[in-house]
C-alpha cells in the first residue's frame, strides 16, 4: 500500500520535512517591532529590522522560551548551550544581507513525534532538530512594471524550523505529520498554525528508492502552505522521479516549486546554483547558555498534549478513538467538549459537538472560538436531553431557536412549551386514539412487530413531538401485546 | 592656535566651572581652529551652528553650577558613530548622504554629559586602513612633519581625523574606534593619547560595524587625564548591545594617584621583532626605566602566539566585515547605481560605492568563510585567537600590565605605503593582539624620532582594569614630559 507501482517494479518514497513555524510572540526575534498580521506595509519595522548602520540584534527571551517549550512538547533534547549563526546571501527582502539562524548548535536536539495511521496503528517520526531563525521580508513584483517593492513587516519575525528525520514513506504520513506538529504547536501556544497566513510552512524533501535500497537523490519542494497540497505535491514528485529513473535517467538534486494551478512541481534552482551561505557564528550575539532549572520551570508549564488528551478522553468519557481524534485536533474543540459533557451523557455530548455544532459552524463560517452557541449553553441543552426533559428531536428545534435568539435552552423550552410529556395519562389517551383509528395497521403489526415504530411516530406527531418516545413505545407494545 | 584651543580637557573644565571662560567662547575658538586647519582634511562635516547651540545650553547649566563631566567641552566625532540628524558616512561613498534618525549610545552618553559637537571626523573607509588614505573624502594630513622636510605625512588610521584634529588643537578631544590598532596607532603618529578600552566596555550600538568581535570605541586626547574623563562618559553597559558587559563604570580620573609602587610590568619578549628600528627599541627601554624609577617591578613575560596574531586578525576581521557590509546594497539607503536586474544593481552599487581596500577585505572575508575554506581559515584563526587570549591570561598571573612600543615606525608619507597592503598591515603588529584578546590598551606620546616625529609607547591592561592602565599611563606621561608641538602648531 505504501509503495508505488512502476513499470519495472515497486518503489518506496522517502520523505523528510522542514517545517517553518512562526512563533506566537508580540515582538520579533531580535527587535521590539510588532508581529501583528495584516498591517500596512513597512509599518512594523524597527531600525534593526531595516538593518540601519550600527544596529545590533538582541535576542527576545520570550521567543527562546517558546522554542524550549516546543522542544519539550516534541519530546526532544534541549541544548543548554546554543549559538546563533549568520546565513549570508543577498536578497532585497533580507536587509542585513544575512539571516540570523542556528547552524551548528541549535536550541533543540533530537526528539520524536507519533502519528496515528488510518488503520489505528502508530508510526514514529524522528525530529532531528529545532532551531530559531529570522523570517525575511516580502518582495512584491507585480505592483510596478519595472520595479519591485519590499515589505519588511515580516523581516525579523521569529521562526522555528523543525527538521524531521527521513522517516515518512507515504504522502499520508507527511500529511499526518504536519497535522500532528500543527496540533502540538497549537496546544503549546507556540504557533497559531495558520497556514493560509503563512504562520506554518513546510519544505518537503522527496526521494524514491527500491524498497530497502540506499537512499535516492532528493528534491526539495519549497514553501508548501497547505496540507492538501503537500499530499498532492508528494504524489506528483514521487511519480515524476520514478518515471525519470525508469526511463534510464537520473534525478538531479534541486529545489522545486509546487505549481498549484498546473498541479505539478517545477525546477527552481539546481544544486550548482545553490548559495554558499558562508555560515559563521554571529559576532553580535553571545552563545545562549541556559540553566537546567530554567528549562525545568518551562517543563512544568507544558499543558496536556494531544496524545495524552486522546487517551484521557477515551478513558474518562468512554469515547471511541475516532471521536477522540476529532476532538483533539484542536485544543479548543476538546475544551468545548469537556464543558458540554459536564454532568451529561458523554456519547450524546460528543455527537452534538462533532455533529450538530460542527455542521452549523462550517455552514455559517464560524470557528469554535467564535461559535454563537457557547459550550455552557450546549451543555445545558444536552442536559435537558439527558434528564429527559426534551427528546433529541425537540432538542434540534431548540438548537435552532438558540441560534436565532441567543436565549438559554431552558428558557426556550419553557416559553415554547416544548417540555416532553411524561404524563402517562395523556400519552395513553393519544395511544388509544391512534390504535382505534387504525384497525388495519393493528392487524399488520401483529404479523410484523417492527411496524410498532409507525405507531410511535403517529403518537409523537399527535403530541407535537413532546411525548417521551420511550414511554410511547413501551405503552404501544403493552397495548398491542407485542414482545420486547 | 589660541590659548583656549591649547587647553586640555581638564583645564578647560576648571575654567568653565570657575566661569573664567564660557562654553560659547571655547566653541568659537575651536571653530576658528577648525577653519584654520581645514587643510588637514580632518573634519569632513562641520556642525558649527549645532556647536554654538549646544555650547549655549551648556553655559546655562554651568551658570547654575550644574552640568555633566563634559559640560561645554568641544569634541569631534569619528564619522563611524551615527549622529542624529547629522550626516554619517563611515567615510564611504556608499552611504551617500545618509543621515541617521538615531544617536549612537557612545555619543548619546557624551551629549548627556554636556559635550559640544564640532563636527564629524575623517577616517579610513569603514575604519579599514592604517593611514587614513582609504577615505572617500581623501587623506588626512598629519600636522607633524619631519625636520627640514615638508613631505605630507599620514596621521595613521583608521582614526586619522580624530588624531590629527586633537593634535592640531581643532578639538579638545575626539571619539575614535579601534579594531586592530585604529586608536593607538594614529595616537602614536600624532603625539596624542589613544585609549582602547576592554571589549564590551563601550556600547557598539549605533556605531557603524567593521568587525563586530573586535570593534571598540575609545577616546583620543592630549593627556591621560583627559582620556580618563572621556572614557568615563563614553563607557556604559547597554542592553541594546548583547556584547556590552554589565560592569560598573568607575570614576577613572580618581585612579590617577601617581603611585605605581610595586606594580608588576611585563615585557613580552615576542614583541622584540626582527628589524625593529633602533630608536623604537631605545624608546621601549626608556619606558622601562621610567616605570622602574617610579617603583614598578619589571618582569619578562612570554606571549608565544604573538606572531600569529596579525595573520589571524586579517582572517577574522575581513570575515566579519564581509558579512557586516552586506547591508550596504543600495536597496534601502545610501548610494544606488541602477542595473538591469537586482544582481546588477548590487554589483554596480557596491563596485562604485566601496573603495579598493574595502573591496579587498570583503573579498578576503568572503573567501575565508566559503565552503571548503572555512575550517582551514576562519576556524583556525579563531583557534589562534583562543591561544592568544590564553597567552595573556597566563602572563597576567604574574604581572599587572605590559609595556610595548605602539608602532614599529613613526608616521610615513602620504602615498608611501598605499600600494603595498602587506607593509601597511604591519603597522598593526604591536596593537592587533590586544584586540584579538579583547584587552584594554593605551598609547601615550613618549618620545621624538631622529627626524622629529612623535613616537608612542603602549601599555596593555587586564580585562576591565582600565584603572590600573590609566594610573600607570599617567605616571609614564609625567616621566616622558612630552611637550613638543606639531610643526603646524609651532609655526
Amino acid at each position: 500500500m505504501s509503495l508505488i507501482q512502476g513499470a519495472t517494479g515497486e518503489w518506496e518514497i522517502v520523505l523528510g520535512l522542514e517545517i517553518h513555524a512562526q512563533i506566537t510572540s508580540q515582538s520579533k526575534l531580535m527587535s521590539g517591532a510588532s508581529t501583528k498580521f495584516g498591517a500596512e506595509p513597512n509599518s512594523q519595522v524597527s531600525l534593526v529590522d531595516a538593518a540601519m548602520p550600527g544596529m545590533l540584534p538582541v535576542v527576545n527571551e520570550f521567543c527562546y522560551e517558546q522554542a524550549v517549550l516546543t522542544g519539550l512538547g516534541l519530546n526532544a533534547e534541549i541544548n543548554l548551550v546554543s549559538i546563533f549563526d549568520r546565513k549570508n546571501y543577498f536578497y532585497p527582502d533580507l536587509p542585513q544581507g544575512y539571516q540570523i539562524s542556528q547552524f551548528t548548535d541549535p536550541i533543540v536536539g533530537p526528539g520524536v513525534v507519533k502519528i496515528e495511521l488510518p488503520d489505528g496503528s502508530f508510526h514514529d517520526v524522528g525530529i532531528e532538530r529545532l532551531h530559531l531563525e529570522q523570517d525575511a521580508g516580502k518582495s512584491i513584483h507585480d505592483l510596478y512594471p519595472s520595479q519591485s517593492c519590499v515589505d519588511l513587516n515580516r523581516s525579523g519575525v521569529a521562526l522555528m524550523e523543525i527538521v524531521s528525520d527521513p522517516d515518512m514513506r507515504t504522502a499520508e504520513h507527511a500529511k499526518l505529520y504536519v497535522s500532528k506538529i500543527r496540533t502540538i504547536l497549537r496546544y503549546l501556544g507556540t504557533c497559531d498554525g495558520n497556514m493560509e497566513q503563512g504562520s506554518l510552512r513546510a519544505d518537503v524533501n522527496v526521494s524514491v528508492r527500491r524498497p530497502g535500497a540506499e537512499l535516492g537523490t532528493r528534491c526539495e519542494i519549497k514553501n508548501m502552505n497547505s496540507i492538501r497540497n503537500i499530499g498532492m505535491a508528494i504524489e506528483y514528485e514521487a511519480r515524476r522521479q520514478v518515471d525519470i529513473i525508469e526511463d534510464g535517467g537520473t534525478i538531479a538534486q534541486e529545489t522545486r516549486l509546487w505549481d498549484v494551478a498546473k498541479g505539478e512541481t517545477r525546477s527552481m534552482r539546481s544544486k550548482e546554483e545553490a548559495h554558499d551561505y558562508r555560515y559563521f557564528p554571529d559576532p553580535d550575539l553571545l552563545p545562549v547558555v541556559l540553566e537546567q532549572s530554567w528549562v525545568d520551570a518551562i517543563k512544568a508549564r507544558i499543558p496536556e498534549l494531544p496524545d495524552a488528551k486522546h487517551g484521557r478522553l477515551m478513558r474518562q468519557y468512554g469515547l471511541n478513538s475516532y471521536d477522540a481524534n476529532i476532538l483533539i485536533a484542536d485544543p479548543e474543540n476538546a475544551d468545548y467538549f469537556e464543558i458540554v459533557a459536564k454532568g451529561v451523557d458523554a456519547k450524546l455530548a460528543v455527537n452534538w459537538v462533532t455533529g450538530d455544532l460542527f455542521g452549523m459552524l462550517n455552514k455559517r463560517g464560524f470557528t469554535i472560538e467564535t461559535s454563537p452557541i457557547k459550550a455552557e449553553a450546549l451543555g445545558e441543552l444536552v442536559g435537558l436531553i439527558t434528564d429527559k426533559t426534551i427528546s433529541n428531536k425537540i432538542a434540534k428545534q431548540v438548537f435552532e431557536f438558540m441560534l436565532e435568539t441567543g436565549d438559554a435552552p431552558t428558557k426556550i423550552v419553557e416559553e415554547k412549551g416544548l417540555k416532553q410529556v411524561t404524563d402517562t395519562g395523556a400519552i395513553e389517551k393519544a395511544v388509544d386514539e391512534v390504535i382505534a383509528a387504525n384497525p388495519d395497521k393493528v392487524e399488520q403489526v401483529k404479523q410484523k412487530p417492527k411496524m410498532a415504530g409507525w405507531f410511535v411516530g403517529q403518537v409523537m406527531q399527535a403530541t407535537g413531538g413532546k411525548a417521551n418516545p420511550q414511554a410511547v413505545s413501551d405503552l404501544i407494545k403493552a397495548k398491542l401485546g407485542l414482545e420486547d | 592656535m589660541s590659548d583656549l584651543t591649547n587647553l586640555t580637557l581638564s583645564d578647560a573644565r576648571e575654567k568653565l566651572r570657575n566661569k573664567d571662560i564660557t562654553a560659547v567662547e571655547l566653541a568659537e575658538a575651536h571653530i576658528d581652529a577648525m577653519q584654520q586647519t581645514a587643510g588637514l582634511n580632518a573634519f569632513i562635516f562641520n556642525t558649527e551652528e549645532k556647536a554654538i547651540e549646544m555650547a549655549k545650553a551648556s553655559d546655562v547649566k554651568l551658570a547654575k553650577g550644574e552640568g555633566g563631566i563634559l559640560e561645554g567641552i568641544p569634541v569631534g566625532v569619528k564619522d563611524l558613530f551615527c549622529t542624529k540628524d547629522v550626516r554619517t558616512t563611515a567615510s564611504s561613498k556608499i552611504l551617500g548622504d545618509f543621515t541617521p534618525t538615531y544617536e549612537s549610545t557612545v555619543t548619546a552618553n557624551m551629549w548627556a554629559d554636556g559635550a559640544v559637537l564640532l563636527g564629524k571626523l575623517n577616517c579610513d573607509e569603514f575604519a579599514m586602513g592604517s593611514s587614513n588614505e582609504t577615505s572617500f573624502f581623501g587623506p588626512v594630513v598629519n600636522p607633524w612633519q619631519r625636520q627640514g622636510d615638508d613631505t605630507q605625512l599620514v596621521p595613521g588610521g583608521s582614526s586619522g581625523g580624530s588624531a590629527a584634529a586633537v593634535a592640531a588643537r581643532a578639538c579638545i578631544a575626539a571619539t575614535a574606534t579601534d579594531t586592530g590598532g585604529s586608536i593607538r596607532q594614529p595616537a602614536a603618529f600624532t603625539g596624542t593619547v589613544g585609549m582602547k578600552p576592554t571589549y564590551g566596555r563601550c556600547s557598539r550600538w549605533g556605531t557603524v560595524a567593521f568587525a563586530s568581535s573586535l570593534d571598540q570605541a575609545g577616546p583620543i586626547t592630549r593627556t591621560v587625564r583627559d582620556a580618563a574623563i572621556m572614557l568615563e562618559s563614553m563607557a556604559s553597559y547597554d542592553v541594546k548591545d548583547s556584547t556590552s558587559v554589565n560592569v560598573a563604570v568607575p570614576a577613572y580620573e580618581k585612579t590617577l594617584t601617581g603611585d605605581i609602587k610595586g606594580l608588576k610590568i611585563g615585557i613580552p619578549k615576542e614583541f622584540k621583532v626582527d628589524g625593529m628600528p633602533e630608536e623604537i627599541q631605545a624608546l621601549w627601554q626608556q619606558g622601562i626605566e621610567w616605570l622602574k624609577a617610579a617603583g614598578a617591578e619589571i618582569h619578562d613575560v612570554s606571549l608565544p602566539h604573538t606572531k600569529y596574531a596579525l595573520p589571524a586578525y586579517y582572517i577574522v576581521a575581513p570575515a566579519e566585515a564581509s558579512s557586516n557590509l552586506a547591508r550596504y546594497d543600495g536597496v534601502r539607503y545610501g548610494l544606488r547605481v541602477a542595473g538591469d536586474n537586482i544582481d546588477e544593481q548590487y554589483a554596480n552599487s557596491r563596485a562604485e560605492g566601496f573603495g579598493e581596500e574595502v573591496q579587498r577585505r570583503i573579498l578576503i572575508g568572503t573567501y575565508v568563510l566559503s565552503a571548503g575554506y572555512y575550517d582551514a581559515y576562519y576556524k583556525k584563526a579563531q583557534r589562534v585567537r583562543t591561544l592568544i587570549k590564553r597567552d595573556f591570561d597566563q602572563a597576567y598571573e604574574k604581572v599587572d600590565l605590559m609595556l610595548t612600543p605602539t608602532t614599529p615606525t613613526a608616521a610615513f608619507g602620504i602615498g608611501e605605503n598605499i600600494g603595498d597592503p602587506l607593509t601597511m598591515y604591519l603597522n598593526d603588529i604591536f596593537t592587533v593582539s590586544v584586540n584579538m584578546a579583547g584587552l584594554p590598551g593605551i598609547s601615550i606620546p613618549a618620545g621624538i624620532s631622529a627626524n622629529g616625529l612623535p613616537l608612542g609607547l603602549q601599555l596593555i591592561g587586564k580585562p576591565f582594569d582600565e584603572e590600573t592602565l590609566f594610573r600607570a599611563a599617567d605616571v609614564m606621561e609625567q616621566a616622558a614630559d612630552f611637550t613638543a608641538l606639531p610643526q603646524l602648531m609651532a609655526k
